[in-house]
């Protein structure tokens, strides 16, 4: 059955990693995807920024009929345009959910913009979702993506805005004539420039210097033993002459310390 | 004890007699070590002797220059230098590092941060010598390090409450309101990191209404540079008080200790949560690529029942690894293989079970916290290696092992049910 919700997905335009080129952003598609799961076709797309960019198109191929743009223009905040859009559709409220990616593929990508919304909405944030397990009128259970593979089940209340993860499931081929049939709204909530960024200083990335290991070993004994020795430990516990019982209790307890037993 | 001074019968007879082979290494220790400019002891060759009164050079043979040579201290008994200690008496700033903390120890990048924080604290007393700061770590939920000193912790906020447990992103954003309010402090740095360290400083940044700095790489008071658009531009720009910092953006402090004061906050309200964690979701142990696992248990050629292994494995909830032998012998997949040949592991807790610990095995996990080592012989590689070694048969362990965790399982299965029937109540 189809989750009675409003679902909006906030794309943005990617950078593709070895070319440099605009297309679909990675996570950002994940984010289509997942909000397509949702609700399929009645998803809604929405971009601040230049109405006229191709990219926006690979979004809507992936099933949409149609998208919305906020016009702005380079260099400008997208935060209180999208504060404004989602102020005025103050009637989705209580069903709304608001997906992103993590960070952006361009400009400064701190990752800010979801905190930003949430705070100024007044809504729960819900960082590196990885699905969305379970939707009804007033809560949604989410999977969180934690790092080494681990998830974590967590249940937030309606509204909320969660930033989607590369854990979560990969956007789908997306088909370039149903992207170019797609409807084109725009909807103008003014814009506003980010002044901060006209006194940074931007260039291509310096490879970052690697960390060498320094050997601090004052003689050449110490020096010599350092390059040889075998990683050791700091002499740890030895049990030789328990049971095999208590000796498994003994490695169980330890598990429990560490939590990897739950 | 130390200030006894002793005479060495035997460093008096060599001194006497010039033909003794430690003759002038004697005569000449008197004189001290001279260093080179790298630390290196140097032997001048050339210095033995003096200049006569006529001008040409002798050689003291006799020794009737020598006086204290044959008396020495006894030797401090303690070798091992302890580090100089860091103080500060009394704060006039504070940086604050939030820890990361992942399983309750610092991470190596938490101790790059924490070098970061002392340069800073060493930069803005520079500038105005009389104020001293102190580096201050902030860190929720239980503490399992000792070191904390000694990675340059001067001022400890510990919270350990229930509130702070697993995922409580509002209650640690609440606590960190709390220290702003008290505190001041001149930074916020914060590891920009998958545990938790990024998501609560964007958070904080949205709340205090102030502009973070992301994936900055390098800082100092006035400037930083930091990484944008996925990696592939350097934005340089005034530093903020918010800051998230990668990895080995400064040297770890390796030097000194410092004292680690635990700090008092006031008692705060805790926000409601709109975040209701519901525990972690059991997932597939075996679908974990084996580079990211958390929890391994690995198997070497002294494991001769594999059905047990394999049931223990699922048991446990742990990756299974292998090490090279068991692998060539077939009993387990090529892409499980531990070592230099195979995968370099990151796991928190590795268990081998019946590997003897070659080298090659060693160095594929060179980064794991705590090894476990099950074997029979106390005397292998792998059991010096060990933070804990059991010396027994793999079959009877894993045995008695999986059936404590059948227990374990059973009794929270039961507790869980109890606490569902009393709810329902
Ligand atoms: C170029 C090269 C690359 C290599 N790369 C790798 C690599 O990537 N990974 C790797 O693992 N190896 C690698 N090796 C192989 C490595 O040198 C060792 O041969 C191998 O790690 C040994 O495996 P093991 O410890 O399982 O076996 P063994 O050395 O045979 O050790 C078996 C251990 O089990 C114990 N034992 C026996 N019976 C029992 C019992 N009933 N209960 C408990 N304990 C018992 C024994 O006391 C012994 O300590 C490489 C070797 C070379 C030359």
């Amino acid at each position: 059955m189809q989750p009675n919700v409003n679902v909006v997905s906030l794309v943005s335009i990617g950078r593709h990693p070895q070319s440099g080129r605009a297309r679909r952003a990675e996570q950002d598609g994940r984010a289509v995807e997942l909000g397509l799961k949702l609700v399929q076709d009645k998803l809604t797309l929405l971009h601040a920024g230049n109405a006229h960019e191709t990219v926006l198109r690979q979004y809507a191929g992936m099933g949409l009929d149609g998208f919305t743009v906020l016009p702005q223009g380079e260099g400008d905040d997208a935060v209180p345009v999208l504060v404004a859009y989602f102020k005025a559709n103050r009637q989705h409220h209580s069903r709304q959910i608001v997906l992103t990616g993590v960070n952006a593929e361009s400009g400064e990508s701190s990752g800010m913009l979801p905190y930003l919304l949430a705070e100024q909405l007044g809504w729960p944030i819900v960082p590196r979702i990885a699905d969305i397990v379970r939707v009804d009128e007033f809560e949604a259970e989410v999977l969180l993506a934690l790092p080494r593979g681990q998830r974590r089940v967590v249940t937030v209340s309606l509204p909320f805005i969660a930033s989607v993860d590369s854990a979560a499931q990969e956007p789908r081929q997306s088909a370039f004539a149903r992207g170019l049939r797609a409807t084109l709204t725009t909807l103008d909530y003014g814009s506003r420039v980010d002044d901060a960024v006209s006194h940074w200083q931007v260039a291509p990335a310096k490879p970052k210097p690697k960390r060498l290991k320094v050997v601090k070993a004052k003689t050449a004994a110490d020096r010599m033993k350092a390059a040889t020795a075998k990683p050791v430990g700091g002499g740890g516990k030895v049990l030789r002459n328990e049971s095999v019982e208590e000796q498994a209790q003994a490695i169980f307890d330890l598990l429990l310390e560490e939590k990897v037993i739950r | 004890m130390s200030d006894i001074i002793r005479r060495d019968p035997r460093a008096e007879w060599i001194v006497r007699n010039r033909l003794h082979p430690l003759h002038l290494s004697l005569v000449k220790s008197q004189q001290g070590d001279v260093r080179g400019p790298s630390g290196l002891l140097r032997k001048n060759v050339r210095d033995v002797g003096f200049i006569g009164p006529n001008g040409i050079k002798r050689i003291d043979r006799a020794n009737l220059l020598t006086v204290d040579t044959t008396t020495r201290r006894s030797a401090s008994k303690d070798t091992q230098t302890a580090r100089p200690l860091h103080v500060v008496e009394q704060a006039d700033f504070y940086i604050m590092v939030v820890a990361d903390m992942v399983g309750g120890r610092l991470t190596a990048h938490d101790k790059d941060l924490l070098g970061q924080a002392h340069r800073l604290v060493v930069q803005y007393s520079d500038v105005n010598s009389q104020c001293c700061g102190a580096v201050a770590l902030v860190c929720f939920g239980q503490i399992k390090d000792d070191q904390l000193g000694l990675s340059g912790v001067d001022r400890l906020f510990h919270l350990e409450d229930t509130v702070y447990d697993g995922f409580s992103p509002e209650a640690r954003l609440g606590a960190l309101q709390q220290i702003e309010s008290q505190y001041q402090p001149l930074h916020w740095l914060f590891p920009d990191s998958v545990h938790g360290g990024a998501d609560l400083a964007c958070r904080f940044s949205a709340r205090i209404g102030e502009r973070l700095a992301a994936h900055v790489w390098q800082l100092d008071r006035e400037q930083c540079l930091s990484r944008g658009a996925s990696g592939s531009m350097d934005i340089k720009r005034a530093t903020p008080r918010i800051v998230t910092l990668l990895e080995e953006c400064a040297d770890p402090i390796e030097d000194t200790q410092h004292q680690a004061l635990p700090m008092v906050l006031e008692p705060m309200a805790v926000p409601s949560a709109r975040l209701k964690e519901k525990g972690q979701m059991a997932v597939d142990a075996s679908a974990v690529p084996l580079a990211e696992a958390e929890f391994i248990l690995s198997a070497g050629n002294g494991i001769h029942n594999w059905a047990q292994f394999h049931a223990t494995a699922t048991a446990l909830g742990a990756t299974e690894g292998a090490s090279r032998v068991a692998v060539d012998e077939g009993f387990m997949p090529r892409a499980r293989q531990v070592g230099a040949s195979g995968t370099w592991v990151t796991a928190r807790v590795y268990v081998a079970v019946g590997i003897s610990g070659a080298i090659q095995h060693m160095q594929g996990i060179g980064q794991c916290d705590k090894v476990i080592a099950i074997n029979t012989d106390a005397g292998c590689d792998m059991v010096k290696r060990a933070d804990l070694a059991v010396i027994a048969d793999s079959d009877a362990l894993l045995m008695a092992l999986a059936s404590l965790v059948e227990q374990h399982q059973l009794a929270k299965h039961a507790e869980q049910i109890h606490g569902e029937n009393s709810n329902a109540a």
